[in-house]
């Protein structure tokens, strides 16, 4: 949309010329998470499509979630779920202002990575515990 | 509602249209999205592997059933402003761009409605 008008002027430096920062590479995810979560969420859909349909094709739809290669993507999904949960709280956090100095950063970074697979972990032992 | 003050619409200051609203609109909906998201798990993960009557037995309850419309019509919106942005910032090329803001436009309608389509068929009676 920018570019008719800029010409040969230098552009910023972009992703690939930035050395890895950990509050960059978080939020990146975060992006990441996001469109990858569209999979997660068509299939919860179509699962609930199955059963408004009848108990005949919930169960062939039911059967289907449950194999191993839907476990798989469920698994995935509930730690994107939990990650771009944090990443987004984070920067909820930082849209009010805070959490801009390189430590509480960098440390938040580390609390969303952390936290995201000990919510995953909880989360299986809640699914766990009530099947 | 403006964000604005009095003196910078006066002015003409800011922006022409609506970007502060549309800003705010995107991190309320984020915001909604916390105590949803958590009432989604705690709604559906019990519901991992369990059979029909148990499953259409839970979005029989009204307060389930409600908490998960509320969730699938906050997040399809708030699905589609990401990946809006995702796009707008990735894609350049008017017809590839165009392209796809209207196609995720309409898989996130799509999809968003089928889902509140389908709880409210089984709060409605199966």
């Amino acid at each position: 949309m920018a570019d008719q008008n800029r010409g040969n002027r230098p552009l910023s430096p972009h992703l690939t010329i930035y050395r890895p920062q950990m509050s960059s590479m978080t939020s990146i995810f975060v992006r990441l998470t996001g469109i990858a979560l569209t999979l997660g969420f068509v299939m919860i859909i179509w699962w609930l499509i199955a059963a408004a349909s009848g108990p005949a094709y919930f169960d062939r739809i039911n059967g289907l979630m449950t194999g191993w290669f839907s476990i798989l993507i469920w698994i995935a999904s509930i730690w994107a779920l939990w990650y771009h949960f944090l990443g987004g709280v984070r920067h909820l956090i930082w849209d009010m202002g805070y959490g801009f100095d390189l430590k509480t950063a960098d440390m938040m970074g580390y609390i969303m990575i952390g936290g995201s697979f000990v919510m995953t972990i909880l989360t299986f032992i809640m699914i766990g515990v009530c099947s | 509602m403006s964000f604005k003050t009095d003196f910078q619409r006066v002015a003409g200051l800011g922006s022409a249209k609506s970007g502060a609203h549309h800003w705010f609109g995107e991190r309320l909906k984020a915001v909604a999205l916390i105590p949803l998201t958590l009432a989604f798990i705690c709604i559906v993960a019990p519901l991992v592997g369990s059979d029909y009557a148990n499953v259409v037995a839970a979005f029989q309850n009204p307060i389930k059933a409600i908490a998960v419309i509320l969730f699938f019509l906050v997040t399809f919106k708030h699905l589609e402003e990401g990946l809006q942005v995702v796009i707008e910032d990735y894609v350049h090329g008017k017809a590839a761009l165009l392209t796809l803001l209207i196609g995720t436009k309409l898989f996130c309608w799509a999809f968003g409605l089928a889902g509140v389509f389908a709880v409210a068929k089984i709060a409605f009676g199966g």
